[in-house]
Order: C-alpha cells, then sequence, then structure tokens
C-alpha cells in the first residue's frame, strides 16, 4: 500500500537520474532522520506517472474485481505491483494479455536460461537508455543468480550474449538493416553459437523490451520507489525540487498546471477534437469519389515515410545524463539520430509479401511454441481495442484514426500497405502528435513532458495510454517482421 | 497404362501427356489458375501476370498480361481465377484492394476489362460461379465478401463478415446458390447467394486464421479446411451440425488444399511456411503422406490440378520463381519407404515382432540369433477393400522368448543405485565403483575403474596397500590368463603406439560384455577383451617390477594432492554451469603415467640411464613434469568409453563421464555425450530410478540434458471439492473459498507435503499420517479404507 502513502507529498516530479548522494548534497544534507540516523526513504514524485496526474490513476484498492485478479496475477508473477502496470490498467483487457506474455517469456518453459532471459532485458532496454527497465532486471537478475561481473558492461558477459548486442543494436534503431547474415553469424558461432528456438526467444525478449522502453517513456513512467532515482530521503516538508532534478525539461507539476492552463484555451482544443472528428467523417464519405493514381497513392507513401525522418521536436538537444549501469551498454556511435539527420533511405518492405499472422506467427509458434499464441493475442487486443469514445464524444468509430496511428508507425519503418492511402495520415495525424509518435518509438528517452501534454489536447489520459499501447504494440510488430523474415530468409 | 486409358475415357479421348518439368519465373508467385482447356496456366503475383501454354516438354510463355510502362498496383496480384466457362475470361486480386478482370479476346494488347475498386482492404480471394458466366464473388481483408454480376458496374450484393478478414471464398460446386467463406478468427461461414442479410450457417473449424477452404468435386456438402493450426480438417455440411470426418496433421501452417480429381480421398496441400513440399493425403490415412513434391525450393504459394478429370498432373506456383508441373507417378512416396514393424512385448517378457517378409529375411539370412527361439510364423493378410494401403503381401512374425534369468537387468539397478558419482575425491569414487562392479561379479569393469583410478589420480592418495590388494583381487578373479597373456603377447618393450592401435581394433572384433556374469567368456574373448582395454597400459608395466614395489609411492611427494570435492548443489541450479570437479591439475596425470611409462617407446630416452635396479620412484619423478602430455591417454579413455557404450552398457559410458569430469569431457563431441546421457536417462527411468536419473542430468555437463529437471516442474492442483484448477495458491480454492486439502488426522491446512492414500484418497500430513498408520490401518478420515504406506 505504498501508493497511499505518496498521496499528498507534492515536489519534485522527476526522473531522479542522478545518484542519490548528488541530491543529498545539494538538498543541503537534510536526508538523515537526526533521531535515530537511519534513513528512511521517501517515494518521490506522485503515483506511477510523471505526464499523469495521480488522481486520474487509479487507486489500488479500488479497483473492481477484474483488475483485482489482474493486480493480484501481476503481484504474484512478479512480487511486484510495478509502475507500469498500475499505468496499463487503464485498459485491463490489454493489460492481462501482456502480463501473460511477459510471465511466460521471462519465467516459463523456453530455451534461454532465466538470468540470460533478464540480461537480454537488460540489454534492450539500455539501447533506450531506459533506467527504469534496466533497475527493475537488474534485480531481478540478480535474484535468479546472474553473475553480477556482467552487470558491468556487454563485454564482460559470456561471448555468446556478446555477439547478440550488434543484432540488438540493429533491430532497436534500423531494423530494415537486418539480413540473414546477422542470423547465419549468431546460428553459426562455433561454441558460442545460438540455436534457432534460443534465437527467436532472444529476439522476442529484444523486440518486447524495447517498445515497453517506448511504453515507459511515452507515459513517463516514474522510477519504483526501491529502484535508484525512485525514492529520495529528503524530509516530505521541503518543498522546493533540487535543480539537479530537472532533466528533459520537466519543471513541477504545479507549473506545468499553470503553463497548459495558462497557454491553451479550452476553446482552442476543443475544436482541435472537432476538426479531426469532421476530418474522419470526410475521409470515410470522400474515398469513394476521389480516386487517387496509383503512382499517387506510391509517392504517397514515399513522402510519409521520407517526412517522417525529419519529424522531430526542435528541443531534442538536451544530453541526457549518464545512468549507472545502462551505461555500461550505450553505444553511443549508433542510434537513430545520426542517419536521420542525414535522410537515409528506408527500403520499402510489403506488409502483403511477409504478414505476422501468415508467416510470423508460424515461424515463432514452430520454434519457441506458444508464444506466437500470446504476442498475437496481445496484437489483435492492441488493435482493436476501443471504447468508442474520443475525448469528450461518444460512440465514434475510431478504427480509421487507430489504423492511421499503426500504419504511420510501421511506415516509419518502411513497411507499407498496398491497401492504404497514405494521405489519410497527414489528415488525420496533426505535427504535435507525428512529432511525439516518432519520439516514442525511435528515440524513446527524448520523449518530455511539453510532448505528452501538446498533442490531443482535450483527450483523456486513458486515451493517450490507449496510443501508447499502438505505439509499442506497432513497434514490437515492425521489429519482429524485420526479424523474423531475416530468420526466414536464412532457414529457406 | 492401366491409368492412362482411364485418363482417357475420363477425357472423352484427348488424353494429356508431358512430364514432370519446371520453368523459371522473373518474379515469385502468389496464385495459379488453370483454364479449362488444362493446355494452359496462369501464374500471378507481386510482380508478375503472365500466361503459359503447358506443352509436352516445357512450359512456353504465351501472354504478358502486365503491360503499361507504370507498375500499378492494381496489378500487384494476391490471387487469379479462370473462369472454368469461358476461356477468355479471368479475374485478379490486387493487394490494394481491386478486383479486375481480364478478358482475353480484347483485341488491343490491354487486356484489362473491369476494375472492381469496391473493398477498402487487400482482396485475398476471387472465384468465379462454377456454372454462371458472369457471377464472380470477392473476399477482402475488410471483412466484407461481394458478389459481381461482370455485366454491371458494380457489386451485386455485400456479405459482410463482422469486420473478420475473409481469408478464401468458394462456390460450392453442387449447389448452385451457396458459397463458403473462411475467417481470420477461425471460423467457417456458409452463405445462400440470394441473401446477403446473414449467414446460414457459421463453425468454428480451426483455432487461428483458415487460409484456404475447397468443396469436394463429388461428395456433395464435403468442405475441406486448412488452417495456421496446421491441420486440414473436412467437413461433412449435409448434417444439421457440421460434422468434422477428417482431420490431417501436417508439420507446418496449410496455405492452400485442393481434392484431387477422381480419387475420393485424396487432397494436395501446401505450406505458407518453413515447408517447401507439396503433399498429397489419404485423409484417411492422416500421418503420412501419400505422396510428396519437392521440387520447390521456397514455399509454394500457388497449387492447381491439371484438369478437374485428370488425377495424375498437378501444377504450382512458388515463392522460389517457378513454376512446376508434378506427374503424380514422380512424386516421392513416404508410404512406399517405410518399414512396417510391429513391435510388442508379452505378459512374460516375451517380444514379438512382425515386419515385411524381405526385410526379415535378409536380416535373418546375415545374422542368426544365438540363443534365441524363434517361431517364424507366416501369414497372409487379409486385404480391406476399403483400405487403400494394398503394398503389403506378407510379413513375418517374430516371438522372442525370454530365456529364465538371463533378461534380468538387476545387475543395472544395484549399479545404478550404488555407484557414486560426485561428491568425493576421483580415487575414491573410482575406488568405490570398482567395489560395486566387483561385488555384482562384473570383473572387467570393475578393471576398469580401478584403471582409470590409476590413470588419472595421484597414486600417493590412496594407501598404497588397499589399491595393490584390489589391483590383485582383480586381476586374480576376474582375469585368469592375465600373465600368460602379458607374457605371450607383450613384450616389455612394446610401444604404446602399438598397443593403442591394437586395443583400438580389438574393440570391433568384441562381441558382447555387458552381459551378467552368467554369460561365460570363453579364453579367448577374455584375452582379447582384456587385451583391448585400460589395464594393458598398467600391467604392462607390471611385468618388469614386481607389483607391490610399483606402487610403493613415495611418502615425501612434492605434489600434494588437490582434494576434489564437489560442493552441494541446489536441486534446481539456476545457472547452467555445473559446478564439476575441478579440472584436475596436470601433474596429477603425468605421475599417474609413471608405472605404465617405463615400458613406453616414448620415454626410452629418459629411460636409457635408468637402470632396472633404480627404483621406480625416481622413474616417476623424473617423467612428471616432461614427457607425457596431461591428455595422453585420453583417446584411449575415450575409445574405451565408446567401446562400452556400443556394447550396450551405457551405463559405464555415463558413469565414468561424469566421473572424470573435464579430463575427458572435450575430447568426446557432445552429441555423442548428449546421446549417451539421454539414453541412460531413458534406462533409468524405465527402471523407476527416479532419484538415479536426477542426479545424473543434475551432473551432466550437457546444456541439453541439465535443463531437462528445469522444464515442467510446475505441479498444477484442482481443488477437492469443485474440480477446478486452483490458479493462485496451492490451498485454498478461490472459487468455492475452501481449503481443499486438509489433513485427515489434525483437521488442518496442508500447506508442506501433503501424502495421500491412492484407493480412498485421504491423506495429510507426512508425519501425522507415518504416525498414523504405526498404530492403525484404517484410514485416518474413517472411510473404512485399508490404507497402506510405503
Amino acid at each position: 500500500m505504498r501508493l497511499a502513502t505518496t498521496a499528498n507529498e507534492a515536489y519534485t516530479a522527476s526522473l531522479a537520474v542522478s545518484e542519490l548522494l548528488g541530491c543529498k548534497q545539494c538538498g543541503g544534507g537534510r536526508g538523515q532522520d537526526e533521531e535515530l540516523g537511519i534513513r528512511i526513504p521517501r517515494p518521490l514524485g506522485h503515483g506511477p506517472s510523471r505526464f499523469i496526474p495521480e488522481k486520474e490513476i487509479l487507486q489500488v484498492g479500488s479497483e473492481d474485481a477484474q483488475m483485482h485478479t489482474l493486480f493480484a496475477d501481476s503481484f504474484a508473477a512478479l512480487g511486484r505491483l510495478d509502475n507500469i502496470t498500475l499505468v496499463m490498467v487503464f485498459h485491463p483487457q490489454y493489460l492481462e494479455s501482456f502480463l501473460k506474455t511477459q510471465h511466460y517469456l521471462l519465467q516459463m518453459d523456453g530455451p534461454l536460461p532465466l538470468h540470460y532471459r533478464h540480461y537480454i532485458g537488460i540489454m534492450a532496454a539500455a539501447r533506450h537508455q531506459c533506467s527504469y527497465l534496466v533497475n527493475l532486471h537488474v534485480n531481478d537478475f540478480l535474484h535468479v543468480g546472474g553473475d553480477p561481473k556482467w552487470l558491468n558492461g556487454l563485454e564482460n558477459a559470456p561471448q555468446k550474449l556478446q555477439n547478440l548486442g550488434e543484432l540488438n543494436k540493429v533491430l532497436a534503431h534500423r531494423p530494415w538493416l537486418i539480413t540473414k547474415e546477422h542470423i547465419e553469424g549468431l546460428l553459426k558461432a562455433e561454441e558460442h553459437s545460438w540455436s534457432l528456438a534460443e534465437l527467436v526467444h532472444a529476439v522476442v525478449l529484444l523486440t518486447h523490451y524495447h517498445s515497453l522502453a517506448s511504453f515507459t517513456f511515452g507515459c513517463g513512467i516514474s522510477p519504483e520507489i526501491h529502484c535508484d532515482g525512485g525514492h529520495t530521503f529528503r524530509p516530505p516538508s521541503v518543498s522546493n525540487y533540487c535543480i539537479c532534478d530537472i532533466t528533459n525539461g520537466n519543471h513541477s507539476v504545479d507549473e506545468m498546471q499553470v503553463n497548459s492552463a495558462g497557454n491553451v484555451s479550452v476553446s482552442d482544443s476543443f475544436f482541435e477534437v472537432e476538426a479531426l472528428m469532421e476530418k474522419m467523417r470526410q475521409l470515410q464519405e470522400c474515398r469513394d469519389e476521389e480516386e487517387a493514381s496509383q503512382e499517387e497513392m506510391a509517392s504517397r507513401f514515399e513522402i510519409e515515410k521520407r517526412e517522417s525522418m525529419f519529424v522531430f521536436s526542435s528541443d531534442d538537444e538536451e544530453v541526457t545524463p549518464a545512468r549507472d549501469v545502462s551505461r555500461h551498454f550505450e553505444d553511443t556511435s549508433y542510434g537513430y539520430k545520426d542517419f536521420s539527420r542525414h535522410g537515409m533511405h528506408v527500403p520499402t518492405f510489403r506488409v502483403q509479401d511477409y504478414c505476422w499472422e501468415d508467416h510470423g506467427y508460424s515461424l515463432v509458434n514452430r520454434l519457441y511454441p506458444d508464444v506466437g499464441q500470446l504476442i498475437d493475442e496481445k496484437f489483435h487486443i492492441a488493435y482493436n481495442l476501443t471504447y468508442n469514445t474520443m475525448a469528450m464524444h461518444k460512440d465514434v468509430d475510431t478504427s480509421m484514426l487507430r489504423r492511421a496511428i499503426w500504419n504511420y508507425i510501421h511506415c516509419m519503418f518502411g513497411i507499407r500497405y498496398d491497401d492504404y492511402d497514405y494521405g489519410e495520415i497527414n489528415q488525420l495525424l496533426d505535427r504535435s502528435f507525428k512529432v511525439y509518435i516518432k519520439t516514442v518509438v525511435c528515440t524513446p528517452e527524448k520523449v518530455t513532458r511539453r510532448m505528452y501534454d501538446s498533442f490531443w489536447r482535450q483527450f483523456k489520459h486513458s486515451e493517450k495510454v490507449h496510443v501508447n499501447l499502438l505505439l509499442i504494440e506497432a513497434r514490437m510488430q515492425a521489429e519482429l517482421l524485420y526479424a523474423l523474415r531475416a530468420i526466414t530468409r536464412y532457414m529457406t | 497404362m492401366e491409368k492412362m486409358s482411364r485418363v482417357t475415357t475420363a477425357l472423352g479421348g484427348s488424353a494429356l501427356t508431358g512430364r514432370t518439368m519446371h520453368c523459371h519465373l522473373d518474379a515469385p508467385a502468389n496464385a495459379i489458375s488453370v483454364c479449362r482447356d488444362a493446355a494452359q496456366v496462369v501464374v500471378a503475383g507481386r510482380s508478375i501476370f503472365k500466361i503459359y501454354a503447358i506443352e509436352d516438354e516445357q512450359f512456353v510463355e504465351k501472354l504478358n498480361l502486365r503491360v503499361g510502362r507504370k507498375p500499378s498496383l492494381n496489378l500487384s496480384c494476391a490471387d487469379v481465377v479462370w473462369h472454368q466457362m469461358d476461356e477468355n475470361l479471368l479475374a485478379t486480386a490486387a493487394t490494394n484492394g481491386v478486383v479486375v478482370t481480364w478478358n482475353l479476346g480484347r483485341p488491343s494488347r490491354n487486356k484489362q476489362d473491369q476494375l472492381f475498386t469496391e473493398h477498402k482492404r487487400t482482396v485475398n480471394k476471387v472465384c468465379f460461379h462454377p456454372t454462371e458466366a458472369h457471377v464472380l464473388l470477392s473476399g477482402s481483408q475488410d471483412g466484407f465478401m461481394k458478389c459481381f454480376d461482370l455485366r454491371r458496374k458494380d457489386s451485386v450484393s455485400t456479405f459482410s463478415g463482422q469486420s473478420e478478414s475473409v481469408r478464401d471464398v468458394q462456390f460450392s460446386i453442387r449447389d448452385y446458390f451457396t458459397f463458403a467463406s473462411t475467417f481470420e478468427n477461425g471460423n467457417v461461414q456458409l452463405w445462400d447467394i440470394r441473401r446477403p442479410d446473414r449467414c446460414e450457417r457459421m463453425f468454428t473449424a480451426h483455432n487461428g486464421p483458415v487460409f484456404c477452404c475447397d468443396w469436394h468435386p463429388e461428395d456433395r456438402g464435403w468442405l475441406a479446411t486448412g488452417g495456421r493450426d496446421k491441420m486440414v480438417k473436412v467437413w461433412d455440411m449435409t448434417t444439421h451440425r457440421a460434422k468434422e470426418v477428417h482431420c490431417v496433421q501436417t508439420i507446418a501452417s496449410v496455405a492452400r488444399v485442393k481434392w484431387r480429381p477422381e480419387c475420393r480421398h485424396h487432397l494436395a496441400t501446401c505450406s505458407m511456411m518453413v515447408d517447401h513440399n507439396i503433399y498429397v493425403w489419404d485423409v484417411r490415412r492422416p500421418f503420412v503422406p501419400a505422396a510428396m513434391f519437392e521440387e520447390h525450393r521456397d514455399v509454394t504459394t500457388g497449387i492447381a490440378w491439371r484438369h478437374p478429370h485428370d488425377p495424375s498432373f498437378l501444377l504450382s506456383g512458388s515463392k522460389d520463381s517457378t513454376l512446376c508441373q508434378h506427374l503424380f507417378r514422380d512424386a516421392s512416396q513416404p508410404v512406399e519407404r517405410a518399414n512396417p514393424e510391429g513391435l510388442c512385448y508379452g505378459l512374460f517378457g516375451d517380444l514379438a515382432f512382425a515386419a515385411k517378409e524381405s526385410l526379415v529375411s535378409t536380416e535373418s539370412g546375415r545374422k542368426p540369433y544365438a540363443g534365441d527361439r524363434r517361431h517364424p510364423i507366416f501369414f497372409k493378410r487379409k486385404l480391406d477393400p476399403a483400405e487403400p494401403f494394398v503394398g503389403l503381401a506378407s510379413s513375418a512374425l517374430s516371438v522372442f522368448e525370454m530365456e529364465p534369468g538371463s533378461g534380468s537387468m538387476s545387475w543395472f539397478v544395484d549399479t545404478a543405485e550404488r555407484y557414486a558419482l560426485a561428491g568425493r575425491p576421483l580415487a575414491e569414487l573410482c575406488d568405490h565403483n570398482a567395489k560395486v562392479a566387483r561385488e555384482l561379479g562384473r570383473n572387467q569393469v570393475a578393471q576398469t575403474w580401478t584403471m582409470l583410478r590409476v590413470i588419472y589420480s595421484s597414486p600417493g592418495l590412496a594407501s598404497a596397500a588397499s589399491l595393490n590388494h584390489s589391483v590383485g583381487k582383480g586381476s586374480s578373479c576376474g582375469l585368469p590368463l592375465m600373465n600368460s597373456f602379458n607374457l605371450k603377447d607383450m613384450a616389455p618393450g612394446l610401444g604404446s603406439e602399438t598397443r593403442l592401435d591394437r586395443s583400438k581394433g580389438d574393440t570391433r572384433s568384441d562381441t558382447v560384455l555387458l552381459d551378467s556374469s552368467t554369460t561365460l567368456i570363453t579364453n579367448e574373448d577374455n584375452e582379447e577383451t582384456e587385451g583391448s582395454d585400460v589395464p594393458a597400459d598398467y600391467l604392462l608395466g607390471d611385468v618388469e617390477g614386481e607389483e607391490d614395489e610399483l606402487y610403493l609411492l613415495d611418502p615425501e611427494h612434492a605434489h600434494p594432492e588437490e582434494p576434489e570435492y564437489v560442493l552441494p548443489q541446489e536441486a534446481f541450479p539456476l545457472r547452467h554451469e555445473i559446478v564439476d570437479t575441478p579440472p584436475g591439475p596436470e601433474h596429477l596425470q603425468d605421475k599417474a603415467d609413471s608405472p605404465h611409462v617405463s615400458g613406453s617407446e616414448a620415454d626410452a630416452a629418459s629411460l636409457a640411464p635408468v637402470d632396472s635396479s633404480f627404483s621406480l620412484i625416481s622413474v616417476s619423478h623424473a617423467l612428471y613434469d616432461t614427457r607425457l602430455p596431461p591428455d595422453f591417454f585420453s583417446a584411449l579413455v575415450c575409445d574405451m568409453l565408446r567401446f562400452y557404450a556400443e556394447q550396450g552398457d551405457v551405463q559405464m559410458a555415463v558413469s565414468v563421464l561424469i566421473v572424470l569430469g573435464e579430463r575427458v569431457r572435450k575430447d568426446i563431441d557432445e552429441q555423442t555425450q548428449e546421446h549417451w546421457y539421454t539414453s541412460y536417462i531413458d534406462l533409468l527411468q524405465r527402471f523407476c530410478l527416479w532419484n538415479v536419473s536426477n542426479q545424473v542430468v543434475k551432473l551432466s555437463t550437457s546444456r541439453a540434458i541439465s535443463c531437462l529437471n528445469q522444464a515442467s516442474t510446475t505441479l498444477h492442483v484442482n481443488c477437492s471439492h469443485c474440480k477446478r484448477p486452483m490458479s493462485s495458491r496451492g490451498w485454498v480454492c478461490d472459487r468455492c473459498h475452501r481449503c481443499a486439502s486438509m489433513c485427515a488426522v489434525c483437521h488442518h491446512v496442508v500447506k508442506g507435503l501433503f501424502v495421500w492414500c491412492q484407493g480412498c484418497s485421504h491423506g495429510g500430513h507426512l508425519q501425522h499420517i507415518m504416525k498414523w498408520l504405526e498404530g492403525s490401518s484404517h484410514c485416518p478420515a474413517g472411510c473404512g479404507h485399508l490404507c497402506e504406506y510405503s
């Protein structure tokens, strides 16, 4: 019931990535409990997410029966109720499938030993400098008997895992570059070689954690209390926040609320929703009349793909601070940023030739039984999830909007649907939303509260979390498609 | 000849001819379809759309329908179909959702006829009505099926699949108005073309998408469906509820299914992924395909029988950009290759074995089994007319009777239970195991253990006397001929090389060894076998010096033995690296060599100055640090292990492997080791030696083996009241909120070990039950059952 204690303690909302000691120093050494000499950790921030006010999030204890069983299962499986679960519970149907999959990947029968699985999770999360996930899995890794030495960096891990580093890098940032040579290199490495089943397990884990890192940043998940940056030793009476907490442009909540309320007039954003709905209606109606030529359609896809390269927030110049464990895994020489500036050409992947339902599923289920089924379910739920609401409107068919988001993400990865008119994306997704999507999917570590607040201002937080679910599942599928296609090519 | 004549009659005089052939396409094909004259085939794909004429010897490109400068998505075909009534009419389904019809009769180069752009998503399938000239049906990813009349510009009717993607649509061949559609969620629907509002019938056919379906050409109401769940099912639709009449399990998801003409129970399938072959199944025999076509190098995407009344020609298109014509008589038939055999144990250990006569006769002619009493019975099988597999003419049945006593495997069980595999220094383990083997009368095995101890552990460790004793005893009772053998065969100066060779040669010629002591080895055999074994190495050295002296070891040995204790391990090691005996220091092995070395050619130089009067101690000293490489013996030991394994005594091989650990492991390839381990574990489990088998699993160093006891470690329990699975905790049921496992003695919940009687299923705390049953033989629950506790 840790959450109950956090209820009204308002001060900094931040991902305090710098080490505790640093905070303590500038906080004036007030962390000691003078009487007993014991330092009592107190939670930082406001509940599970930095972006979503705590009162919006479901309180533990007030959940309904379905959510309660979900929480119970999650607690039983992980031994904790982490912040990701608490945010995802906005969408219990999805959460159930998500937890089941994650549990299966990490704890049930599978080709990889347990500590390998957590280590791969750490590798994947560290690609995006996601200290939240890294910290969680460092604990788990040690708990299942992993060698602490491995945590000093990939070069201390067995050669077999080191070999996976390259795939991890490519998969996280440029999945379209995966070739069957990558696969061959992993499978035929003398005594360090991977088996196909192990490799599929590893690939699923990697993609799962890449996209989970996206979710963590996209929803601004706060660090867990037992992890670095998740607690403070300062007494709760201290109201001024520490200067070193202002990273990523996150100011205190009060300030932000003032800002957003002051800058954005309610009517403005109201029209935003109206306009979006109007566009959807128009597209629905006039799609039959206005028939774009084939070349037009093809060029629309190319334009969207190319433009997605340049969609970036202007304020992404901040230097992210180095983090404890993830620092050891980073290879800053390789990231999405480097080539996006140069407008690199992404080859087109035709989904009609290799799609998840027909090909990917069959391959995964063959090599890692049952997981294909679980992931397939998860994709389905994420793609079809809808409450038929949009902001304040009810009974809206949002399938068009959801498809646009899904296809936009795949478009950024060069995946093309022959039967989709990419002009729709431009109509439905405005620039700030595109910036958010692009950042969450490609460089999640750069997501700021400002980005989160500035898209879809009238929409509910649960709807923004819904968007995030779409983003991470679409990303996971895109990465999986590229990796599995390479494996298929290797096999044939 | 018979087949051909039948074909001719079926086709009304115009027999099809041709051979198995293929031609290269420019691009991967997605679908093919045959013209009704059986002389042309159309191939469609993302960037190909061509018509080929099928000639006797080859395919000839006849027409390229992909015209125009700019490639259009309308030409990116997911499916193609040729009208079975009109030779000029074709329809394609494009990946962008457009349905196009083509009229080959058009005079211009562009044969495109009509364009229907009503679907919003990819169209997966198009299908012409089998008898109606203008009716076309399409099924799309957007969840709609549309029926087009080609005389009109748009669809006549739309059938909604409730936003589930349609994967296949097929008009029924017999029922004019009926068509079947299959869906991504595993459902199959039956529609009446006149009633677009709701489907006539719906049922769930597969788990996961149903990729394809096909109506039986003759049997009214038989529908074959193939799905991602790797199954082909045949449904009988004539009954009130669709009934599954046959089910074929394939090895990969089924992409296409087509009934074979003129063969009521045959159907052809190809798969979506991984598997590139085309199979023809007899649905009554769902485990072995009747025929198999293996020409393609990538997944097959389209199959079609060339003529609706000819069962011998199959056409196929593939992602590997080839178009193939397969002749049924050229197909490989897995059934032919299989050797039908039956094997069964009788109640008293008799073994019956039935096999094809031809196989048995050659076998027995070559190698008569000694000691078996065989009653070969030949019989003719009565042929079942419904049974299509009439290949077997006769088979031989042999019955092997058990000789009383000979089949006893008690030695195996005893050995398995008493062997020590870890936890003590190597020398002790070897001694212990040698003792066990000797007590069971397996002298050769005992001798081997002793030799291993001599080779691998420092002689300084164990007391010289005891070792001598054991060796002496071993040789005196087990190897009566040893002395003469040594004197006769081995000159003292014989090099180790030659001996090595010899031993290798001998292993081959050796006969049964693993038999229990009742199998008497003849003297000759004995000599050979022993010669092949490690003992020879040691005994050779023996010839020179007296036995006693040899093992009198220097007390002031400079290199103290490192104790080789193995750390106790967790029941479920979380790490896969199993802590093993630390690799023995190299000098240990060298030291061990010393007794043998005196006769070795390799060390002739060092031996030269050594007078026979020299004490052997000094020899050993002089040798161990220089001459013999640490793995000098490993080749020999490996040969020995292989020898035992080949003889069937895999127990010995695995035990030695575990005891020696690192010393020999690297010299035997992983696969062999794995093989030994699995065989041994299998044997152990057959004898219910669960503890031993688990110990072996735990001690094995092979990754594949040691993860065996980490799989399926979950035990699912059901509630004893409501019989539902208990998910969260083991002792309280979520549903009926009762404690499931109560102790019958103390009436408290049992949260740890629960022991129960298998007769009356009452039970409780282990201690309580034990205590109770000491005093009473009735069940503590008062049910009156006489419980047994053992």
